[in-house]
């Protein structure tokens, strides 16, 4: 099943309540996805820095040590926060190559879940309810956000598992359905030299789309070569530092539907989750429809 | 004529009342308010009540309706009027996908688009959207009639057994089996009394609609076809 939510503000006095109406979008969508969350927040950014979110491999892990042993390591007066079972680290550019290198040595088990001027991914393995009040999403205000809530078919009920999933610097990506041309989809990308850590197939959904960017392919273009190049069932929405973009495979078999208003465009697999928003009875309301690719951006 | 409202009321507990309901009850006036998209709203009715839903439903509001007229004062979800046998079902903005689905009878009027899968297995329901219909709709449909003033979406009344389609828009495109029939004087007749029923008789004109049914090529199995397994 699995329930996606998904947020892209347009009027700025709205920013500040984006971790609220998530957390409410999310919680009307538990019963399609129990068994893990994950909420991607694009706030703002300081210039020249990039944020690095990284978790362990499940909730029990003592991130803030493995934290500040990397901050030691590779930037020493890096501000950190720690949100629950991730950490984020403000980085320069320099210095996040660095850590990225440094964990792959010396903490192979840290996961880089994030990286971004803007982006933060926070996703653990629990009742959606619980783990958006444990990252405490409800106070985080931002831009435009995209939740998940996963009831697993394709891998394991893991932190890694969960959604988002990164898919470059500032843009990430979240499936509802499941891709049976996974396996050797993820073979060709590593032998590209893709990292895909997972047996999960939205994982190989996002290195494809990482592949097909690195290759000069703009979002949008990426996402309409996924009509040729995926076999199976998808509800995609993805997010990147300026927008939010949402494509359904042709046969449209996941759920979808879109509110926009003056203030807002939103997304989610049951217009349950729409009904709480602001002015969302005069909003145009709408199901996106199949092999289209719809797509918002802030200038 | 009791008044629900769904944010102090659990659904559960709405449909739990509406299923006690005797044919001859005194309460034939239910109006539901703050529905908020919940599911199965009015589903598996059997009484002649009418219920009006202000606001939106979620999936498979008014399945399996018997005898009721449901109506919703906004947009329905996935699988409004879903194997419903018979009774009116009324939504007054948008029906997500599989409205009507396998519906053996009764009526499902939408006054706005229904997406995709519309019809798909009907069976006797006759439907009738004011708006577009998506694509795969009317999908080896076997009995029942389907009319939408709009456009309808690929593959129309694919695999399709007896259902009966009129459209007045452009087909995206017809599925396997599906043809444009020529639209006889009886056919005119079945589509007013169709329209009449929805309260658009004289306001939109049955020449302006095309007719689409089976070839009835895929009712047997073709022996030249034999190849192909």
């Amino acid at each position: 099943m699995c329930g996606i939510a998904g947020l892209f503000i347009k009027n700025p006095k709205l920013e500040p309540q984006l971790g609220e109406l998530l957390t409410k979008m999310t919680s009307t969508l538990c019963s399609r996805g129990p068994d893990s969350a994950g909420f991607a927040i694009y706030s703002a950014g300081q210039d020249g820095k990039t944020k690095l979110t990284i978790a362990g491999p499940s909730a029990d892990y003592d991130i803030a040590t493995a934290a500040e042993k990397l901050r030691a390591a590779v930037a020493p007066k890096a501000p950190t926060a720690i949100h629950y079972s991730h950490a984020v680290l403000t980085l320069t550019a320099n210095e996040a190559r660095h850590a990225r290198e440094w964990l792959e040595a010396n903490l192979p088990d840290v996961n880089v879940v994030s990286e971004g001027h803007r982006l933060e991914i926070f996703k653990e393995v629990g009742y959606p309810d619980d783990v958006a009040a444990l990252f405490g999403i409800g106070a985080m205000s931002g831009s435009h956000g995209i939740t998940h809530t996963r009831m697993a078919t394709e891998s394991a009920v893991s932190t890694d598992g969960a959604h988002p999933f990164s898919t470059g610097a500032d843009q990430c990506l979240v499936h509802n359905g499941s891709l049976s041309n996974h396996a050797s989809l993820r073979r060709q990308l590593q032998r590209d030299g893709i990292k895909i850590k997972t047996q999960n197939d939205s994982e190989v959904a996002a290195g494809y789309l990482t592949k097909q960017m690195r290759s000069g392919q703009t979002l949008e273009g990426a996402l309409k070569s996924c009509l040729d190049d995926l076999d199976g069932f998808f509800t995609f929405v993805v997010g990147t530092e300026k927008g939010f973009g949402v494509l359904r495979d042709p046969i449209a078999c996941k759920p979808a539907v879109m509110a926009e208003t003056d203030d807002y465009v939103a997304f989610a697999s049951e217009y349950k989750s729409l009904a709480g928003l602001p002015g969302i009875s005069g909003a145009k309301v709408w199901e996106p429809k199949p092999a289209t690719v719809y797509f918002w951006e802030r200038s | 004529m009791p008044n629900i409202d769904l944010s102090k009321t659990r659904v559960r507990e709405l449909n739990a009342a509406l299923h006690q309901l005797k044919p001859d009850t005194n309460e034939t006036l239910w109006t539901i308010t703050n529905p908020g998209g919940e599911h199965s709203i009015a589903a598996g009715v059997d009484a002649e009540v009418t219920i009006n839903i202000q606001g939106n439903a979620g999936y498979y509001c008014g399945g399996m309706n018997k005898h009721a007229t449901i109506v919703v004062d906004g947009s329905a979800g996935q699988g409004v009027g879903e194997n419903m046998m018979s009774g009116l079902i009324h939504v007054k903005g948008d029906a997500s996908q599989s409205a009507g689905a396998t519906g053996r009878g009764g009526r499902l009027i939408v006054d706005g688009n229904a997406s995709a899968r519309c019809g798909i297995s009907m069976k006797g329901i006759d439907i009738v959207v004011k708006g577009d219909i998506g694509h795969l709709s009317a999908f080896m449909g076997q009995n029942g009639r389907l009319v939408v003033f709009g456009e309808a979406g690929e593959a129309l009344g694919d695999s399709l057994y007896e259902a009966r389609i009129y459209v007045r828009g452009p087909v995206a495109s017809l599925g396997a089996d599906c043809i444009e029939k020529q639209m006889r004087d009886e056919h005119k007749a079945e589509l007013h009394e169709l329209l009449k029923l929805s309260g658009e008789a004289f306001k939109v004109d049955v020449a302006e609609f095309r007719r689409y049914g089976s070839a009835r090529k895929l009712y047997n199995f073709n022996i030249d076809n034999a190849g192909a397994y």
